[in-house]
């Protein structure tokens, strides 16, 4: 049996040389690990080198292995590792369905097929009927929702969250906050969380490192 | 899994299509200008070109004409530039100016020209709204206003042309120079308008346009279409009459072109050269000026001049073009009436059918040239995000040199090389040498939109399981839909404008309506001359049309989606 969960195995991320970011972490499934720390600290870049996204001004030392298998040089599309913005980041050319059905592997196929897992994804999310709608005409809580169905539909198997909830106001905030965490911790994803909202991190209920410059 | 795609290619086959032709073309004038053409005789290195040049009466005022067109037009043109930001940047009215200035960008450059001798021709739309009461002339007066001989009004129909394209220029840059602050600062010290910007916001604004303003300059010394239809003629400034020994019959004379478009690179060299010492001196009287602390309060009156002459070159295109469509419709118009007696659709019966041939020819051409163009930029761009290069200032002169390397001195070296390979010098060679004019205002459309991308989109699609093709064709070029076309308008509008590349590499055989208008300025049938210009800029404006309407009609019911 492999290890499942993401691995931050000496994590070291260089800026032209000199250390930015170290980081060495285990996230079993169903997990939230919180990192916190100022802003401008490089959290987004730490979560750039786990998406393998990492501009090419930074290097990156140590390895990333996620349900036993070390992804470190792997491409992006390939890493099945989900992430969440602060902004949803709809595709505005595509409708809410088209989001959706973005996210969906191709190995689902047939239209049909595909439209009814996406009608059953947005029922899912209590918006039944939306799939031809615009997404620039959602409610900012429509919104994260949808965003976080695609990302869900497309079956990762580890989720990163980049203050996803920064930008919503506070009622809306715990309720997503709630929802992301539940949908994770169903799906047994491990789950890693950057903000520098502590209320996020008591949400989250998981460990709690701080980044700091080494 | 990596797959190289070729993509990383991009930039390095971008630069060759782009310089390639400007490099290889300057040895190929540089050759014959120095005596070698082995095809006409030519084996070894002579100075006969240059004295055969010399030896021209025309030479001293051919060579006067191109610096002082090139150098007047472009200064005017900076100096309306600068003190029309400086006295409206901000207001109500700017916005209005430069909503009619955008469009006319697009208006290619001999239809803007042809316009402009309409307007101001003795027996022009001037000349006729003040005759007979002001001017008591009941016939058209006997003056030579069109090309006159010391090219004033080619350099009035230059500055028309050149000022729309400082003041985007500039607009474009106007942000990073944060005029907002610093004229709050200026303001609170108590400084005018406009001396507070010229003070305090266009030097800065100045350092980021240089490159523009250069390319103006040595465009406006070595243009050979406005020349043509608004310079004087003999002699005619000095590319013009290269232009006239390249297309002479007697092959001997390309010897001395060559040595004529030599001098005349050498004339630009100069030229940027003085202009860069210009800006030393103008750089240390302006600073002078800003410490002595004059606030210049009282400004009003200079800043309605201003705006006056703004409008008027506007006015100057926008009537041009009013003139042409008319023309292309008057049945008898007799001096001095304003209007046309009788209106006929005989021109364009008669002309129409003989358009169609050069009017599907330069569509075909300018589609070709900017598909290339668009498919360079695009991947040259995307290669650039997906290895994170980052585009250098020396990058920058590369992407403007095939603009400031006047045309007259590279074409013909280009056509001589194809001679001598024995290549096609048709259709398929135009379409590659106007792809060297078009690459550098693709990419220059393109560049600022496309980078500017929000790149965490491309991030969710891979998380998505997205490929970075993937990630391109169904999100990224989707997204920046209304700048791609744009960017594809603003390279088929440079396209369809092209006169040299069109007459020197297609060796005379391909007709565009570019060339054939052109070729029509000599005859002054103003009515046929109409029809021509009139459907040159009519394609152009085609191009924007879509352009626009494209964007608004697919994403019609996406609000999120930015417009261009």
């Amino acid at each position: 049996m492999p290890q499942t969960g993401l691995i931050l195995d000496t994590l070291c991320i260089l800026k032209q040389g000199a250390p930015l970011i170290t980081l060495n972490a285990r996230i079993d499934p169903g997990e939230v690990l919180t990192v916190m720390g100022r802003s401008g600290v490089g959290k987004s870049t730490l979560l750039a080198a786990i998406t393998g996204t990492l501009p090419p001004a930074f290097q990156l030392r140590g390895r990333i292995v996620l349900n036993g298998t070390d992804i470190t040089a792997a491409p992006p599309q390939t890493r099945h590792i989900g992430i969440l913005f602060q902004d949803e980041l709809l595709f505005p050319h595509l409708s809410v369905g088209g989001n959706l059905a973005f996210g969906l592997p191709a190995t689902v196929r047939g239209r049909a097929a595909r439209r009814a897992r996406v009608n059953a994804a947005l029922t899912d999310i209590d918006m039944a009927g939306f799939a031809d709608r615009d997404p620039a005409t959602l409610s900012g809580g429509q919104k994260a929702r949808v965003a976080l169905m695609r990302m869900l539909l497309s079956e990762p198997r580890a989720l990163l969250l980049d203050e996803p909830f920064a930008r919503l106001d506070a009622d809306l905030r715990s309720q997503i906050r709630r929802f992301v965490f539940d949908r994770a911790q169903r799906l047994n994803l491990p789950v890693l969380l950057v903000t520098h909202d502590s209320a996020d991190a008591r949400a989250a209920g998981g460990k709690v490192v701080e980044l700091k410059a080494p | 899994m990596t797959r190289r795609s070729g993509l990383h290619l991009a930039p390095a086959l971008t630069l060759a299509l782009m310089l390639g032709p400007v490099l290889a073309g300057l040895l190929g004038t540089l050759a014959p200008a120095l005596g070698l053409f082995p095809a006409l005789g030519g084996t070894e290195i002579s100075g006969a070109p240059f004295m055969k040049l010399i030896q021209w009466p025309g030479l001293g005022p051919a060579v006067r004409l191109s610096m002082t067109t090139g150098l007047l037009a472009t200064l005017l043109s900076l100096g309306i530039t600068a003190v029309l930001l400086a006295a409206w940047h901000g207001t109500a009215a700017f916005r209005w100016l430069e909503r009619a200035l955008a469009p006319l960008l697009s208006v290619p450059h001999a239809a803007a020209a042809f316009g402009i001798a309409f307007l101001i021709a003795p027996s022009g739309w001037i000349a006729r709204a003040l005759s007979p009461w002001a001017t008591g002339w009941q016939y058209p007066p006997d003056l030579l206003i069109v090309q006159d001989p010391w090219g004033i009004a080619m350099t009035m129909g230059l500055v028309a042309k050149e000022l729309p394209f400082l003041v985007l220029m500039a607009l474009a840059a106007l942000p990073q120079a944060q005029p907002g602050r610093s004229m709050l600062v200026a303001q609170a010290l108590g400084y005018g308008r406009m001396t507070g910007w010229l003070k305090a916001v266009f030097p800065r604004v100045y350092a980021q346009i240089r490159l523009p303003v250069y390319a103006v300059l040595a465009y406006s010394m070595t243009v050979v279409d406005v020349a043509i239809i608004l310079g004087p003629n003999t002699p005619p400034p000095l590319s013009v009459q290269v232009v006239r020994w390249m297309s002479d019959p007697d092959l001997t004379l390309r010897f001395q072109a060559a040595a004529g478009a030599m001098l005349q690179l050498a004339l630009v060299l100069a030229a940027l050269g003085l202009w860069r010492l210009g800006e030393g001196v103008v750089a240390r009287l302006g600073h002078g000026w800003a410490l002595r602390g004059g606030r210049g309060t009282r400004d009003g009156a200079l800043r309605f001049l201003t705006m006056g002459v703004g409008a008027a070159s506007v006015a100057a295109i926008l009537l041009g073009l009013a003139g042409l469509a008319l023309w292309s419709v008057a049945g008898v118009w007799r001096f001095p009436h304003l209007l046309p007696d009788t209106l006929s659709l005989r021109s364009w019966a008669r002309h129409g059918p003989g358009l169609s041939d050069p009017a599907l020819d330069t569509l075909w051409i300018a589609a070709a040239a900017t598909l290339i163009a668009l498919a360079l930029v695009v991947a040259c761009l995307e290669s650039e995000h997906r290895y994170g290069l980052k585009t250098s200032t020396r990058s920058l002169w590369l992407l403007y040199l095939p603009l400031l390397v006047p045309q007259i001195a590279f074409l013909p070296g280009v056509q001589t090389l194809a001679l001598m390979l024995g290549g096609d010098t048709g259709r398929g060679a135009v379409i590659l040498s106007h792809v060297v004019f078009v690459l550098p205002y693709v990419f220059l459309s393109l560049g600022d939109p496309f980078r500017s991308w929000d790149s965490r989109h491309a991030t969710v699609a891979a998380a998505l399981g997205a490929s970075p093709a993937r990630t391109l064709w169904a999100v990224r070029l989707p997204m920046l839909l209304a700048p791609v076309l744009t960017a594809a308008a603003v390279g088929f509008a440079v396209s369809v404008g092209q006169y040299l590349p069109t007459l020197l590499i297609g060796g005379g055989r391909v007709q565009t309506l570019t060339t054939e208008a052109v070729a029509l300025a000599s005859g002054g049938d103003r009515r046929i001359i109409g029809v021509y210009a009139l459907a040159q800029t009519g394609l152009v404006m085609l191009g924007f049309a879509a352009a626009i309407a494209i964007p608004r009609v697919l994403w019609r019911n996406r609000r999120g989606v930015k417009e261009g």
